[in-house]
């Protein structure tokens, strides 16, 4: 046997990232089992659970400084399968967590178990599939070796495919098909470069795997096919065609998750990718092209944000803008120089910002097509009057998306700013103010008409409990924006020995 | 030729064609046996890789067949996925498209729609 390294050794309390991947496992099988109301009541049980869970986690790594490691079976790398967890699967835990247990208690109106019924189709399958997305985005965030990571991407797209199609109208289903074609296409590119990297290395561990990658061709080329497949499933720029009928056409709380959190999913795995796997590339040349993708993404996203007649894809293509924000963290966060603290926690902080923000300003949309019966922006007018809450937290979101302080979208983008600046790399900053000044045109379109005196009937009052979830989220993507340099620091925790590395 | 650069050829030429279907077939069934074609190739250049491990001593190494079960498993569970969005489109609809402007055209006959 290999002799086990102090980067692959178990930590104490390891164990408990077993237990964040059991516990919607479980939920699943239970809610299976159980079946018909029962699935909603193991749901709303184990959200407290599971937020304890990453709560945990994340103390567990502040209090060590260092990330939390688990061998499955106890057996380490690179035979065995490593569980890690660093900070950002702290804070992407954390927050994954908070958006489905607002998602699943604002989806309680819209998928309960008629009366009289012991159980329907909907209903049921919403409660299983939001545990299933639970469950695939935990794996992705504490997973440590890639075909554990493939096969985690895929459990994803299997429970937001149908989550997209629930409505079962064809419009749907079409969406619904054209998101399952782009992310199998997507993950079968990945599990090439996957099969290229164990082939030069005999390992798939990232740990590993960052000590042993050299620059060689086949590593450039599987990172190549990785990285097109990741873009494929987060909907970069030219491979977004399938993101706006998705996000759109699903009902409203699996649109918050689903663009809140799973396009964050294989985002996350295209920065575990680069700066855990292939740190020792020099992908400068790499990191611009994503860049550059990421900038295209703000302005052609934002530009056809601006164009839309309905929010639900307004507030969707806006997702495709700010996905193209967190692709300037390649940039500006790689290499070994003094800016990339800050383009690191930019591009971190629009990560979490961005899912709160989005989830929020999604679950409003939903409350006003539940309240006037369509989602027309045109005829909004007045609608700020008769559901105040929803609009203020509909503006509070968008505060964030166009970054104005104090919010979550604001300390992103200026630390994104500061970085490019510090970089001297301008084009990154004219983009992001360009797209700042987009976010608000798009933002002051929905608002503009609603703020207006005409009267309004409105189908049925809203939702309070909605509007208190949505406003709830909102202001976490506001409060974001004050967070303090130890939560920067603690960001940062694993990531030094991988960019100690030349 | 060595069998095992045939199987690579014959890998690098599945994901050919499968990446030609991809592109060039508008119908949404022969773009998932596309998948499927670009899947059977990945497979077999994980085939291929698995004979390298005989550095660690095997004649084989196991684990990238262990992983290959789990790809097909997982491409099997795909495909059953997108057939079974299909079927519900065909039954919707009456013609299966990805013309994101077509499908109200024929949606006379489906009324119920729930």
């Amino acid at each position: 046997m290999i002799e086990t390294s102090p980067a692959l050794a178990a930590t104490a309390g390891g164990s408990l990232l077993m237990l964040a991947i059991l516990a919607p496992a479980g939920g699943i099988l239970l809610s299976f089992v159980l079946g018909g109301r029962f699935a909603e009541r193991v749901v709303l049980g184990l959200t407290p659970i599971g937020l304890a869970i990453g709560i945990a986690i994340a103390v567990l790594v502040w209090r060590s400084g260092a990330p939390l490691v688990y061998n499955v079976a106890g057996l380490p790398p690179p035979l065995g399968i490593a569980l890690r967890a660093d900070g950002i699967s702290c804070v992407m835990l954390v927050t994954a967590a908070l958006v489905i247990a607002a998602a699943v208690f604002y989806a309680r109106a819209n998928f309960d178990t008629p009366e009289g019924v012991t159980e329907a189709r909907a209903p049921l399958a919403f409660w299983i599939l939001i545990q299933a997305v639970w469950a695939a985005l935990t794996i992705l965030f504490v997973g440590g070796d890639l075909f554990n990571l493939y096969v985690a991407l895929e459990l994803l797209t299997f429970a937001a495919v149908p989550l997209v199609c629930l409505g079962g109208k064809p419009e749907t289903l079409v969406a619904a098909l054209r998101y399952l074609l782009f992310a199998l296409f997507g993950s079968v590119f990945y599990l090439l470069g996957a099969a290229l990297l164990y082939g030069a290395y005999g390992t798939l561990d990232i740990v590993l795997l960052s000590e042993r990658v050299r620059a060689l061709p086949a590593v450039w080329l599987a990172a190549g096919l990785m990285t097109a497949g990741l873009l494929a499933k987060t909907a970069l720029f030219p491979l977004h065609l399938w993101l706006p009928p998705a996000h759109a056409n699903a009902p409203a709380a699996a649109s918050a998750v689903l663009s809140g959190l799973v396009v964050k999913g294989s985002f996350f795995l295209t920065v575990r990718l680069w700066f855990y796997v292939l740190p020792a590339l020099p992908g400068s040349g790499a990191a611009a092209t994503l860049g550059t993708l990421g900038s295209a993404a703000i302005l052609f996203g934002s530009v056809l944000a601006l164009r839309q007649e309905r929010l639900k894809l307004l507030i969707a293509y806006s997702t495709l803008a700010q996905i193209g924000y967190l692709f300037l963290i390649f940039p500006l966060a790689s290499g070994a120089h003094p800016w990339i603290a800050d383009g690191w926690s930019g591009g971190m902080m629009q990560t979490l910002s961005h899912a709160f923000a989005k989830a929020a300003m999604f679950m409003c949309a939903g409350l006003l097509a539940e309240s006037l019966g369509h989602d027309r922006i045109a005829e909004f007018a007045g609608a700020g009057r008769a559901m105040p809450a929803t609009f203020f937290a509909l503006g509070l979101g968008g505060m964030s998306l166009m970054g104005l302080p104090p919010s979550g979208g604001f300390a992103a983008k200026w630390l994104l700013l500061r970085a490019s600046a510090a970089a001297g790399q301008w084009p990154w900053a004219i983009v992001m103010l360009a797209g700042g000044l987009l976010a608000a045109g798009y933002v002051y379109r929905i608002l503009a008409p609603a703020l207006s005196d005409s009267p309004i009937v409105l189908n049925a009052p809203p939702r309070r409990s909605g509007e208190a979830i949505a406003l709830a989220l909102a202001i976490v993507a506001v409060a974001l924006g004050f967070a303090p340099q130890s939560f920067f620091d603690f960001l940062q925790i694993g990531r030094a020995a991988a960019t100690a590395l030349p | 030729m060595s069998v095992s650069s045939l199987a690579g050829l014959v890998g690098a030429a599945l994901v050919g064609f499968g990446l030609y279907g991809l592109i060039v077939n508008p119908q949404p069934l022969r773009k998932i046996l596309a998948f499927n074609l670009i899947g059977n190739g990945v497979f077999l250049v994980f085939g291929i890789v698995a004979r390298r491990g005989a550095a660690a001593g095997f004649p084989f190494d196991p684990v990238p067949q262990a992983m290959v079960i789990t790809g097909i498993v997982v491409a099997f569970a795909a495909s059953a996925l997108a057939v079974a969005l299909i079927l519900r489109l065909q039954e919707e609809t009456g013609n299966v498209t990805l013309d994101s402007d077509v499908p109200p055209k024929p949606s006379g006959e489906g009324a119920g729609s729930t």
